[in-house]
Formats: C-alpha cells, structure tokens, sequence
C-alpha cells in the first residue's frame, strides 16, 4: 500500500504553512519602524497558525499513513526529493509550533527592544526550520531543516541573552552540532544501506543487519538524547535557558526539546526496531534517571529559569520512558506528555519572563509575597505550576499517567522507581511556588509591582484554556495518534532477531558496509 | 434531563462565576455559592431516597481517556454508601457556608474562600460518586488541591503556607502507593472499573509478585494483599493515618471553617470512604485487614496521647480527629465497614460542630487559640457554650448521644474480630477514656474557671452572630439524634442493613452475652474521663502542672509530638535538600559538566599546541614534506 496520502486539492498547505512565514520575513524587510515590524511578525505567525488549522480539521485519523503530502524531484542526481507529509505523531507538534510562535513573538513585545527586526527575523525562520523537521519525509530535506534550525536559535541567545550569553551559545551550538554530525552520518549509512534512497518511508522497509542497527541506533540515540536532553549530556540546557530571552526559552523548551523525542520516534525505533528492542533496557534506566536527577537538580537551585529547566530534563525522562516502553498506552502518553510539555513549561518561562521584564531578576529570592499586588499572576503561576507537578486535572497529568501506565506494562520495576519523580515534582514546584508568591513582601521594590497586562494574559490564557482542556478531554488529541501508534508498534514488532556477537562488532569497526 | 449530575455541577458552576467574575460579584459571592451548594443537598436527599433501601444507580457521562485497551470514562455510582456520603458532604458544607459568611465577613480573600470552597465540594462529591478508581484518585487530589489553597489562604502566614506546602507533599507521598496500586490494578484486570474489577480480581487469587527480583533476590507477595496496601497508602496520607499524619494538625493554620469541612468531616474521611467501597479488594486479603487494624490503633492512640497536652485549642481537636479516624479505620480493618461509616457519619456531625465552636470562640477571643489564655467564657457565649458542649458530650461517648453509639459498635465488632480482637478492644477503650478527658479538658478550661487573657479582649467578648450560631444548633441537634439511626438491637438498627448493601454484611460469632458489659466499660471510662478532667482541671488546678513535672519524659513526648516532625525534617526535609545541593554541585556542575567544559578546553589546548607546528619558517616546512614523502614511499615499496 502506498505508505503517502498526496494531497489531491492542487493547494500544497504543508508547503504553504512551512514556508509562509519567510513572507513575514520579506515583509519585515521592508517595514520602517520597530511597532510595524512587531505586528507584522505577529500577523505572519498568526495568518501561520489559521493555515495549520486546516491540518487538523481534514486529518483523517483512522489512517496512519502520511497525509496531505506532496513530493518533487529535486536533486534527481542523488536520489534527493522534496517530499513532505503529516501523521498523528507530527500533526500536533505542527500544531504546537505554530500555535506557540505568536505567543513568542507577543512576549517580545517590550523585552526585545534592540535590534527588533533581526529579532523578529529570526524567530519566523526559526519557525520555519522547526515545522520543516516535523514534516520533512525526505532525509536530506530533514537534515536540512534541522541544522537550519541551529542558526537562528545561537543567534537568538547570544544577541539577545544574558550577561553569559556567548558561553551559552556556543555551548548550546557545539554540543548539538556534535549530535548533528552523528545524524548526519547515520544518514548517509542508511542512504547506502537503503540502496541509494533518502526516501524516509522507503527505508523504512528495509531489513538491516544487526550491526548496522547497533551503530546507526546509538548514533541516532546520542544525535536525539543531546537534544531531549537526556542525563549526562543534559548540561547545555541549563545555561541555554539562563541566557536566552524568554522568548528563546519558550522555543528551546517547548519546541526544540521535542525534536529530540520526535526523532526517536520517527526514525530511530522504525529504523533500528531490533536494536532498540535491544537496548530498552539501557534507555529506559537513563530515563528515570533523568527523571529523579533532574528533579533533585531542580530542587537545588535557587535561579527559576534553571530550575524550570532541570524540571525539563525530568519531564522529558517521562516522555524517553513513555517511547521505549513500546506500547500503545506509554506512546501515546508520551506524545500526549510532549505537547503538554510544551505548553507547561512555555507558559512558566513565559510567567519567569513576566517577572523579570519587571524586575530583571530571576532568583528565587529576590521575590515572596508578590501575590498580594499580583494576584492575577499569582493564580496563573500557581496553575502552571500544578499542572507541571502533573495535578489532575491539568494536561500533565494525563499524559504522565499513560506514560506510568505503559512503563508499568513493560516494566515494574522502572515503573516505580518513575512515579518517586511525581512526590519530587511536587516538592520543588510548591517550595518554589512558596518562595515567589506566598509569605510577605521581603523587598520594597516589589510591592509595586504591577499585575499582569492585558498583552501578557493573552500569552498565557491561550496555554491555560488547553491547560484544563487536555486535563479533561484529552481525547480528541489521543484519537488522532491511535493509527499512526498502532502503525508504529506494528513496524517494531516485525522486527528480526537480534543476534550480535563482540566479533561481528570489532570486525565492523574495520569493514563498515 | 439528569439530575444527578447536577448534584456536582452547582458547586462547580458557582465556582467558575465566582472565580471567573470575582470583581462583579466581591463581597457578595456567598449568595452564589450558599444556594448552589444547597441545591446540592436537596439533590442529595433525592438521591438518597432513590437508592434507598437496595438500589444502585450506575450512569457514565463521558468518555474520559481511551488509548489501546485502557479506557476511563468519568460517571458516577450511587448506592447506600454515597449517598450517606453525599448527604454528610452536602449538609456539613451548606452549613460551613452559611458559617463561612459570618466567620470571614471582611477577609481580603473572602470571594476567594468562598470559590475555594465550592470547588472543595464539587471535587468531594464528584469523589464520592465515582465509578472507577481513576476518577477516584483525580478527585482525591483535587481535594487535596483545595485543601492546600484553603490552608494557604492567610498566604502572609510563613506557617500557614508552610502548613500547605507539607499537607501537599505528604499525601503526594500517599498518593505515590495510590497510583501504584491503581498502575497494578490495571496491570491485573485490565480495567480500571468498579464494577469490572471487584468482578475479576479474585481470580487472581494466590497469584504472588516478587518484589526484589530486581536485585536478584527474592520476596514473593501476593498480589491482592500488595494492591491492598498500595491503597491503603494513599489512605493513610488522605486519612492522615500514622506515619503519614504529621500535615493535618499543621493544617490548622488554616481558617476554622475548612478545619471543620476538609479537616474534619469529609476529606480526611475519604480514606475510610475508600476502603469500604474497596471492601471487595480489602476481604480478598487478611494481611491487609490487619496491617489496616494496627495502623488505626496506632494512630488513635498516639493521637490520643499528644491531645493530652497540646495547647492550641484547634490542636487539641485536630489530634482528636487523628484520633478517631484511627477508630474509623480499625473497625474497617476488622470488616465492620458499617460500624466504620456511621461512626465517620456521627463524627462529621460532633467534629464539624467542635470545629466551628472553637471558629466561634476564636473568633470572639479576637484570633487567640491557647486555651491558656481563655476561661470562664460561658457567659458571655452561651449559644456557643452550650452547643460546644454536646459536641464534647457526643465524642466522649456518653449515650444518648450521636458518639455513643458509633463508637460502642465500633469497640463491639473489634472486640469480636479474629485477629487480636481484645488488645484492640483494649487500646479503643482506653482510648475513649483520653478522648473524654481532653475534651472536657477543653471544656473546662475554655467555659469554666476564671478568664486568664488578655483584658482588652475581655472588654469585646460576645456571642457570635446568627450565621455561625445557626450551623452550631443544627450541628448540635444533629450530635444528639444522629446516632439513633443505629440503635443496637434487631430492627431499630437502620443503617446497619441500608449500607449493608453497599458494603457487605459483617457475620461472624460475636459473643452476645458480653455486649452489656463491654458498653457499660466504655461508658464508665467516657464518664471516668470527664470526672478526672473536672478534678483536674476545676477543683486542683496544681495537678496537672506537678504531674507534668514529675512525669517529665512522657509529658515532653506528648507535648512534643512523639517527635516525628523533627525526625522528618531531619531524615527526609533537610537531607534531601542538602543532598540535592551537594549532587548539584559536586556532580553536575563539577563533573558532568566540567567533562563537558573539559573537553572544550582539551581541544582549545591541543590547537593552542599545535599552533606551534606553524612555525612560519619554510626549511621547517621542507622538512617535514621530506619526512613525509620518505615515509609514504617507504610504505608503497615495501608493503
């Protein structure tokens, strides 16, 4: 069965929405003042955002084949194709990214008031790379979204970030790009293996051998888990958030972070299904790993935007956990958990920001009490911050849950050492919580603090309302993965024995073919 | 049109106007939320007089959450146990908002408390009706959810919030053995209902687990018993069951009003509700039962114990409630479900009505709590005096009073049970005699002697106004008549048949020439109780302090608490914190990332290194292409 539906209505939309906010662009190019080129930015990202509406509505969820696609030769030579499609593990991460991309652009509002209309252009390729991955079906165009997405993120950080902001970049640049060279090279090994096709869905049938598995699986794992982050190589984040205008944070968590776990799903367990049958064991230890460290990293700092994001390695630990248990219930909770990530986690960095437009100061200390002049704020942090530690009710917990519940199936033990992280997901939550809006005002300054703007409630009440729509009808989101899930295990399931010996290992690292 | 689903959705409706349009309706939310949550009780009582006397009404509203083979919806079941359950809530929360209005008149949150409130009980009823254990379990911590925000609510407080924070995290700590055991459950049947899962979890019988296969040892568990207790936990957290009781007598930093809805009468009783609508789960393991009899005997003794001699005159009832959950819960360990039900019925009635007595006499003694500081105050408020007293009355067990008669059955079937049923029968004796000294310990010194405060506050000392008597008198009227719907003997007995239904008949061979003599026991000690309190705290005012002096270890253990919040600061609070500073900094910082920064400088070194190579100078060069050019021909001639 042809594995691509194409889009037959003579509209190329996935086209269409990647590439329409280079318009902004050209039409930020010719704006005069820094208000224009603000609602110029804002009016692409949002006339971007109706163009994916339609993805959702003419999804048809009962197939999980790529949907609405669109193929052209481009470079013929080496069999390079331009092709493009959506399926249920994609389509909400589109979503999500567009629909977060206005709110990064209206948070910049007054925070960015230096070179604005770099600012703003980067910010609409960035997008641009971002929708590009999740659609991508060919792996050259893949990996060309994916290192585009690199330029615009190092620019955003280091021309716009903190006092440590070069030392942020370069370190969030180099440490990805050493991923990026691993993918690149598992690339072009499956290109050859593959028999000369960067076809995504075509390799995808192919049957490898056990030892090309093994390289090409712990290449694409050290390319992704640098991008989750996965513990150890989770040490870029941190500074990246510290640094980065809030704008930037809200990108690199709640859309970046996923490329990692969206690339396990996409290519590393359809791709290598043996060896990732192989090596659960291995990534699913990492992840609870990652999922108590980054809570007790979390409840160590004294810096909200570290601490958020520490609780992002945690978060993420969910989502590897939920992948590798490799069942429906832990798939889906993961996706699910990606999205909600996203929105959590945007709407706290967005909350941070919120505070230190005011104050420029993100520590902990510098604030308590603010939620006798905030009380507006103060209720929206309180909420962000229990759907984080995964209340029900809120969308974490929905997704948490699946997750627990599929790890649970696969693997008990795992399981229960991953529900510790939700009693510590509470602890640093609610300490920092306790720390920021409770008690009395300690500093003066802040008593006149005031309560959030009408621009910054629209940033976040569109988070909210999903916030409580997820947590209580998660449904029409879990309804669309189902096939694409389904598909998914189908595909790791077929997968061949997987006998390695230390000998077919050494003699590989001599006669790579 | 379904009117049972409306029982819920008052209370969230006011909710939402209330939080929605707090600016509209400021001041005046109480006219909001009052009717709503009446509209509720009547609702109730329809619902009560639906299922009455057998009948069980199963709906399902909508489909929750589906993936693969797990599937929830959110619905409700209704049969005699929620909807005594639905009666208790809806009726004590009416009265708390009616008490709320006059209690909290002119609090800066006052439109908050009141959405706060209705959302308590949106989440309690929505907890009672529930029909699978995951909408159980949201539920269960919604109302955690609510009562950290009410506890919260004075957030100015460092102990009020401190106060919320812990309440939070130790029933997280609970609600940690909850999911498991809901994760096992599902793992077991592959179905998260009520229905299904009572239905099939008996074939699973005998079925065990082994818990350390993991590390390669062994310690096989059967599988019931384990999801048994997994539960239990979680009860242990919402019920505040030893070792996980340390947050409620902290949560009364909260305002009294909640103290009497959340920390009294419905949510700390969700444990109890939780395991009697598992009964089916609990029969299936004896282990179970038994670890749930020692647990509540412990806690109700050590509750007791530390009531003895606290101070604050909110303390005192909190630990009184401790205490009597403790009750509760060894009569359900014991397979008295019944008894464990009516006398969390009874209780909510006398607690809640202590609870807003103390709110009343705070309230006049303008925020003092110490009970050192009060005295002879019945004159000056008698209403409250008086109906304080019945309360008091009704918790120490004196008949006819509502507490008697719950109290006696639970002592009754303990006495009766299989597994150290005297000892227990014992310590619950013994522990009715402490519950009746400290309460007129109350009584007395908060009502009787002389006034000891300050004298400024004396000059203001009133009754309270007509929105917090009303809820004392009919709570008071309802400490007296409650009980007698359980009446004991043959068909004056009504709920004993009525929840039967819901929760299994409790047979076995009860020795019923000792009945008697067991009750005229428990009645002397309840008596036995107040007399020495009346002594001691009345006639020889200098007993108490010299006893405190001679007997000064187990004094200060009472005083003190047994210890155990220090102990928790120390082995769990303080530890973690310092261990997570320490694995932050000397581990993440130091040698992951410094492994990171390490291999940036290697290389930063090997170019700096290599940099020398570049000398600039063109024989060095030469050189070097000579060198070169040797070896590569050596190797192409010689290999």
């Amino acid at each position: 069965m042809e594995e691509i539906i194409y889009n037959s209505s003579g509209f190329p939309i996935l086209t269409s929405v990647i590439f329409f906010p280079l318009i902004g662009i050209l039409l930020i190019l010719l704006a005069r003042s820094n208000e224009m080129i603000r609602s110029i930015a804002l009016g692409a990202s949002l006339v971007d955002f109706v163009l994916s509406l339609p993805l959702l509505f003419h999804f048809d969820s009962s197939t999980y084949r790529m949907q609405l696609g669109e193929t052209h030769s481009w470079i013929p030579q080496f069999h390079i194709n331009y092709t493009l499609g959506i399926d249920g593990i994609s389509l909400w991460l589109v979503i999500l990214t567009t629909f977060l991309t206005p709110i990064c652009i209206l948070c910049s509002w007054h925070a960015i008031e230096k070179r604005v209309k770099e600012f703003m252009i980067s910010l609409l390729l960035m997008e641009t790379a971002m929708l590009g991955v999740f659609m991508a079906l060919d792996f050259v165009l893949f990996y060309i979204f994916w290192e585009a997405m690199l330029i615009p993120m190092v620019l955003i950080i280091g021309v716009w970030g903190g006092p440590n902001r070069i030392y942020a970049a370069v370190k969030f640049f180099l440490y990805t790009l050493a991923g990026s060279l691993l993918l690149l090279i598992a690339i072009i090994a499956f290109y050859f293996a593959g028999g000369e096709s960067f076809d995504i869905l075509a390799l995808m049938k192919g049957k490898y051998s056990p030892v090309f598995q093994f390289w090409t699986f712990w290449a694409f794992f050290l390319a992704f888990a640098i991008k989750v982050p996965m513990f150890p190589f989770h040490t870029w984040l941190p500074d990246a958030h510290v640094e980065a205008p809030t704008a930037g944070s809200v990108i690199l968590a709640s859309v970046l972070l996923k490329m990692g776990t969206y690339g396990f799903l996409r290519f590393c367990l359809p791709l290598a299904p043996s060896a990732s049958h192989a090596y659960t064991g291995a990534v699913l230890i990492f992840s609870v790993f990652a999922i108590l460290y980054g809570a007790f990293m979390a409840m160590a700092q004294s810096d909200m935007k570290k601490l958020i994001a520490y609780s992002s390695v945690s978060h993420m630990g969910f989502v590897t956990l939920g992948i590798f248990a490799f069942n429906i219930q832990g798939i889906e909770g993961a996706i699910l958990q990606m999205i909600n990530h996203g929105i959590t986690t945007g709407a706290l960095f967005l909350c941070v920001g919120i505070v230190y437009d005011r104050t420029h100061s993100r520590l902990i200390s510098d604030y308590g009490g603010i939620a006798k002049n905030m009380p507006v704020y103060a209720a929206l942090l309180t909420i962000f911050s229990l759907s984080s530690l995964g209340l029900p009710g809120t969308n974490s917990f929905i997704g948490e849950f699946l997750v627990l519940v599929g790890a649970f199936l696969a693997n008990k033990v795992i399981a229960v050492f991953a529900t510790f992280g939700i009693i510590w997901a509470a602890v640093y939550m609610l300490w920092m919580l306790q720390r920021v809006i409770f008690g009395k005002i300690v500093k003066e300054s802040n008593a006149k603090l005031p309560d959030v703007s009408f621009r910054e409630l629209a940033t976040l009440v569109p988070l909210l309302i999903l916030v409580f729509y997820i947590g209580f009808y998660p449904n029409p989101f879990l309804n669309r993965m189902h096939a694409s899930v389904n598909h998914l295990l189908e595909q790791m399931n077929a997968h061949s024995a997987y006998a390695l010996t230390w000998k077919d290992l050494f003699q590989s690292l001599f006669h790579f073919s | 049109m379904n009117l049972y689903i409306l029982i819920p959705l008052f209370p969230f409706l006011a909710f939402i106007i209330i939080g929605l349009f707090e600016k509209q309706v400021e001041g005046k939310s109480h006219w909001i939320a009052i009717p709503a949550v009446m509209a509720s009780f009547v609702l109730s009582v329809k619902l009560f007089f639906d299922v009455y006397p057998d009948h069980e009404i199963i709906q399902t509203w909508y489909q929750w959450i589906t993936s693969g083979t797990f599937s929830v919806m959110i619905g409700m079941q209704a049969d005699a146990l929620t909807a005594v359950m639905l009666i208790l809530v809806t009726t004590v929360s009416s009265l708390v908002h009616l008490y709320t209005a006059g209690y909290m008149h002119g609090d800066r949150g006052y439109d908050r408390f009141f959405a706060y409130i209705a959302l308590f009980t949106f989440s309690m009823i929505m907890l009672v009706m529930a029909n699978n254990f995951l909408q159980l379990y949201v539920f269960w911590e919604a109302v955690g959810l609510c009562s950290y925000l009410l506890i919260a609510h004075w957030y100015e407080r460092e102990s009020a919030y401190k106060a919320a924070t812990k309440a939070f995290v130790v029933n997280r700590v609970g609600d940690f053995g909850f999911g498991l055991g809901i994760l096992l459950i599902f793992s077991l049947v592959g179905s998260l209902d009520y229905q299904t899962v009572f239905a099939h979890l008996n074939e699973h019988a005998g079925q065990t687990i082994n818990l350390l296969g993991w590390i390669g040892s062994e310690w096989n568990v059967d599988v019931i018993t384990l999801t048994a207790i997994l539960l239990f936990i979680g009860a242990m957290g919402k019920s505040a069951q030893f070792p996980l009781h340390t947050w409620l007598p902290d949560a009364m930093e909260g305002p009294t009003p909640i103290s009497a809805l959340i920390h009294a009468a419905t949510m700390v009783t969700a444990g109890v509700f939780m395991v009697a609508r598992m009964h089916p789960i609990y029969d299936l393991s004896p282990f179970a039962q038994h670890f749930i009899m020692v647990i509540g005997a412990v806690t109700a003794f050590m509750a007791a114990y530390i009531a003895l001699t606290q101070n604050d005159i909110k303390r005192v009832v909190a630990y009184s409630t401790l205490s009597q959950l403790g009750y509760m819960m060894l009569a359900c360990g014991a397979g008295a479900y019944t008894a464990g039900i009516f006398h969390l019925l009874t209780h909510g009635a006398f607690k809640a009505l202590l609870f807003l007595a103390c709110g009343s006499v705070i309230h006049a003694m303008a925020g003092e709590q110490d009970l050192r500081k009060m005295g002879g105050l019945k004159p000056y408020m008698p209403v409250t005096y008086w109906t304080f007293l019945m309360g008091a009355i009704a918790l120490s067990g004196i008949p006819p009073f509502s507490g008697f008669f719950s109290k006696d059955e639970i002592l009754w079937q303990v006495f009766n049970a299989d597994f150290g049923g005297k000892i227990f029968w014992a310590v619950g004796t013994l522990v009715a005699f402490m519950t009746a000294f400290y309460t007129f310990r109350l009584i007395f010194t908060i009502f009787h002697g002389e006034y000891k405060g300050d004298p400024e506050v004396k000059r203001h000392l009133h009754e309270s106004p007509w929105t917090i008597t009303v809820p004392l008198v009919v709570l008071a009227l309802l400490s007296v008549s409650a009980g007698w719907i359980g009446l004991p003997g043959e068909g004056l007995n009504l709920i004993e048949p009525f929840l039967g239904h819901a929760v299994g008949e409790h047979h076995h061979e009860m020795a019923l020439e000792m009945q008697p003599i067991l009750v005229a026991i428990a009645v002397a000690m309840g008596l036995a109780g107040i007399g020495m309190a009346y002594f001691f705290y009345l006639k020889r005012t200098d007993i108490p302090g010299k006893l405190a002096a001679s007997m000064k270890g187990p004094y200060q253990v009472s005083l003190n608490k047994f210890y155990i919040d220090e102990f928790y600061d120390w082995a769990f609070v303080n530890a973690s914190i310092a261990f997570a500073r320490a694995l932050w900094r000397g581990f993440d910082v130091l040698i992951v990332d410094g492994l990171v920064n390490g291999v940036a400088r290697m290389i930063q070194g090997w170019g700096k290194q290599m940099r020398y190579l570049q000398t600039g100078q063109l024989q060095h060069y030469a050189m070097v292409m000579a060198v070169g050019i040797f070896i590569i021909v050596s190797i192409y001639l010689f290999f």
